[in-house]
């Protein structure tokens, strides 16, 4: 028998003949199968990389600022005032008194039309920011002096846009661009960081919008969030795998935290809309309604997460408890619970964090509104960065472009934060 | 008092009673030495008289919160009397909300003008009943709570079974919270039910689900020329379906073969990079990738249709879809992995040792024993890209066209329930009301998809267990 392998391997044989012939056809659709593999994960890789890159250079623009250097004489008759109390001071007439100091700047400018464009280049907001600088140092009235203020957003857009100015573009036309290169020749332009994107609310003059208002909300609905899905899941979580006998109930409760789990998130708005906000009276587009409706759609997350983290627990633990004559309520939390925590905190950091991206039923709340003020408390009209980004896209500005793309890096900021939090969660209490 | 302070006020109350009880349990023990002769910890004792201080009130203060609106409204109402009896509900509802305006307001201008004096008479109603309701919820709560700490206190005795009651309480509310769930779902289906069948009173089924025009603007006058109000969703159907179609056909194969790289081919190092970047696409918030599709992959495609000689709608269906399905990929890619890691390992080894190239494993024996978890997974893919919305908001159209040409802007069922329900209208035009049953229509669909797909995991899962 033995022997007799030898000469048959070397004798012709059709199958292994079939096989050896096709053999070179199989590798290649192999190697055609694995590059295909190769192609789907570098077009994830790819994906993800063009995603993350296009915001972020769309976003750049966003975080500075020109700011330019205006000769402002604070005459009294220019803020159509007689005297120097602070009252007086308060009601000045600061936008005449900006008017006249920048004509004074271009005296070449004459014609009715071209004053008014001139004016426009700079932010809408110039006024409060020279009337801010006179009520902080009083002793400038009736002196001259050098103010930085915004540039409309237009001409910051420009400024970021051309290496030179001087030139015309489709939003700053000729006559502006070379007020502009005059001002740019001497030196009076500059370019900072934008601080009030991070410390004003939001604005229709895209040079003065900025995220507070929506970060604040945002911190706000997700504090009503926390407060009610974590004792709320991590109790439903409990009952269920500690305490529900196994009947119909039960399975009647698992199966629906498995579809409520899958359901569309703005299902959850018609529901805050029609029962929270219509039946119950609640205040529309305050973050106590949006954490209200997050809570509910992140209920089964947290709930699921939980209850694979309270499964975990060994028996053993019980049983030693029990064993002692701790009661059975004892038992789940003194020490099922303690156990179980890291990763109920994981999973309700999971389900948080998607709670913040959401937007959709945020919409049917009526958190769209435009909203400038801070909100202060729960029940204060507000919005969240979700929607502010949303709103912001929707604006036909150029300027806002750039906004929205960095708002979006601040939400996503927070979302690597805390998703961070939860996977170092998971791997130290992992072992 | 308004709630929050109230809410304050009994949970001091409920931390006070529970010092108060433990003091109390050792007092009826006989001094701090012998409390081993009680039955239960005097922590328990505590424990249970703060229960009977906090839940009985808070409860008393939810059932006082949905109710206290609309039984100030009809004693309003009541008082009225004369001059609303002959106003539509329409006009009652706009009335009621004038007075309460008001009532918000410090200062109030009398003037002679009649009309002007009941209404000034009516808000000083409003505003005593509502100062009156304010006392009495404050009154009553404080009662409730004072009294309930009370009586479980007199019932104390060294043999009385606090800890047995104070876990029948937890349990109690343990039970209450894990039945959240389960009301949200009757409260979906009511809220989403009731609008519903208002609607299809006013606008018959069948012309719902079959009419082929959308254009829910009604006039809001009734010598206006435009807008009838058509509610015939099939272009909205059938826009969703387009947008799904095309995110599918991005999402599954390439999900499916990052999935099985992955699990099949890829060493640990690159698996250990490519997770976490399957987890970024997940985790992206859909107004990102809306914002994505509406300003970056629109243009692009339409530029490149442009330089094809295509006619491409700025807001065509292909963007829209082409980013859905970016966003689902790691749905499918997530799902389909455990699919493919829970067949047997000696079903591959098996194929292998027969002289089977892995590709062909993988094709032949892998694939076909997945396949219901694939199906599964694709299925709970299919009904999120259904449901999603912030993606087609911002970068699908609003124009209802009955299409299947995917350069063309079509709508979607998600759209229109964010285009009808945002903005101020009034609660119960036909206009609103068709929001509600696009998402009846879009909560049934998901559902029967989950029903279905979940059966399918479950069953196939047990097949190997």
């Amino acid at each position: 028998m033995t022997n007799q392998t030898g000469p048959q391997m070397n004798k012709k044989n059709p199958i292994t003949d079939i096989v050896a012939a096709s053999l070179g056809k199989r590798h290649r659709k192999e190697l055609r199968f694995k590059l295909l593999g190769r192609l789907a994960v570098a077009l994830g890789f790819l994906l993800v990389l063009v995603l993350i890159a296009d915001i972020t250079f769309k976003a750049l623009p966003a975080f500075h600022q020109h700011w330019v250097k205006l000769e402002i004489s604070y005459q009294q008759d220019w803020l159509s005032i007689e005297g120097s109390n602070r009252e007086l001071l308060d009601g000045a007439n600061y936008r005449k008194a900006l008017k006249r100091s920048l004509y004074q700047m271009f005296p070449q400018v004459k014609a009715r039309k071209d004053k008014r464009k001139l004016f426009k280049i700079i932010s809408s907001n110039a006024e409060f920011t020279i009337k801010d600088y006179l009520l902080a140092s009083p002793n400038y009235l009736g002196q001259k002096t050098a103010v930085w203020v915004r540039f409309d957003d237009d001409v910051d857009t420009y400024l970021k846009d051309v290496e030179t100015p001087g030139e015309a573009n489709a939003r700053v036309d000729q006559k502006s661009a070379q007020w502009v290169k005059a001002l740019a020749d001497k030196e009076l332009i500059e370019k900072r960081f934008n601080v009030s994107f991070f410390t004003n609310g939001d604005s229709r003059e895209p040079e003065l919008a900025g995220v507070k208002g929506a970060l604040t909300g945002t911190i706000l609905t997700m504090l009503v969030t926390l407060a009610l899905s974590f004792p709320l899941g991590v109790a439903a979580a409990l009952y269920l795998e500690e305490f529900a006998p196994r009947n119909r109930w039960t399975d009647i409760i698992e199966v629906n935290i498995n579809n409520l789990a899958a359901v569309p998130s703005i299902i959850f708005g018609l529901l805050g809309l029609a029962v929270i906000i219509n039946m119950f009276g609640l205040p529309r587009s305050a973050p106590l309604v949006g954490g209200i409706v997050l809570t509910l759609m992140t209920l089964p997350t947290i709930i699921i997460a939980s209850r694979a983290s309270i499964k975990a627990v060994p028996p053993s633990i019980r049983e030693a408890a029990m064993g002692i004559g701790a009661s059975k309520m004892q038992t789940t939390f003194s020490h099922v619970l303690p156990m179980a925590m890291p990763g109920i905190m994981t999973g309700t950091i999971i389900g948080l964090a998607q709670a913040l991206g959401e937007t959709a039923p945020l919409l049917m709340i009526g958190m769209v509104a435009f909203i400038v003020d801070v909100p202060t408390s729960i029940s204060d009209a507000s919005t969240v960065l979700p929607v502010q980004i949303f709103l912001w896209a929707d604006s036909p500005e150029r300027a806002f472009l750039a906004k929205t793309s960095a708002a979006i890096l601040v939400l996503l900021g927070f979302l690597l934060v805390m998703n961070t939090t939860a996977a170092l969660l998971r791997k130290k209490f992992e072992k | 008092m308004n709630s929050s302070t109230l809410i304050f006020v009994i949970l001091l109350l409920a931390l006070f009673s529970y010092w108060f009880a433990i003091q109390r349990a050792i007092k009826i023990a006989g001094g701090i030495t012998k409390v081993k002769h009680l039955t239960s910890l005097p922590k328990q004792f505590g424990l249970l008289t703060a229960f009977w201080c906090g839940i009985p009130s808070l409860i008393i203060l939810l059932v006082w919160g949905i109710f206290e609106s609309s039984v100030i409204d009809s004693f309003l109402i009541s008082s009225l009397a004369g001059p609303v009896d002959n106003l539509s509900s329409d006009q009652l509802s706009l009335y009621l909300n004038d007075i309460k305006v008001m009532a918000e307001q410090p200062i109030m201008q009398i003037s002679n003008d009649p009309e002007q004096q009941s209404l000034s008479q009516a808000v000083n109603y409003l505003v005593t009943l509502q100062s009156n309701a304010a006392w009495l919820k404050s009154a009553l709560i404080l009662l409730i709570s004072v009294t309930s700490v009370s009586y479980i206190l007199s019932r104390f005795t060294p043999e009385y079974q606090s800890r047995v009651k104070m876990e029948g309480i937890v349990g109690g509310v343990l039970w209450a919270c894990s039945g959240i769930a389960l009301l949200t779902t009757v409260g979906i289906i009511l809220s989403v039910l009731f609008e519903s069948i208002q609607f299809f009173s006013a606008v018959p089924p069948w012309e719902f689900l079959f009419g082929t025009e959308w254009s829910p603007q009604i006039a809001m006058r009734s010598d206006q020329v435009a807008g009838s109000g058509a509610f015939g969703a099939v272009p909205l159907f059938v826009g969703t379906l387009l947008i799904t179609a095309i995110a599918m056909f991005l999402a599954v194969p390439v999900g499916l073969m990052i999935a099985i790289y992955l699990s099949q081919y890829a060493s640990a190092k690159l698996r250990g990079i490519a997770k976490p970047m399957l987890e970024i696409l997940a985790g992206v918030p859909t107004v990102v990738y809306g914002f994505f599709a509406a300003l970056t992959v629109a243009p692009l495609i339409r530029d490149f249709g442009g330089w094809l000689g295509l006619s491409v709608a700025s807001e065509s269906a292909l963007a829209a879809g082409l980013v859905m399905g970016i966003m689902i990929i790691p749905f499918v890619s997530s799902l389909s992995d455990d699919a493919i890691s829970a067949v047997p390992d000696s079903l591959k080894e098996g194929s292998l040792g027969l002289g089977a190239t892995p590709s062909e494993t993988i094709k032949k024996v892998l694939l076909p024993a997945a396949i219901p978890g694939i199906v599964g997974a694709i299925l709970l893919a299919l009904s999120r890209a259904i449901g999603e919305t912030m993606i087609v908001v911002m970068a699908a159209g609003m124009a209802a066209n009955l299409t299947a040409n995917p350069l063309e802007s079509v709508t979607t069922v998600t759209v229109q329930i964010v285009t009808l329900l945002t903005g101020d209208q009034e609660f119960d035009s036909p206009k609103t009301l068709a929001a509600f049953a696009l998402g009846l229509m879009l909560f049934v669909t998901t559902l029967i998809l989950n029903i279905i797909a979940l059966k399918v995991v479950r069953k196939y899962r047990e097949q190997y267990d």
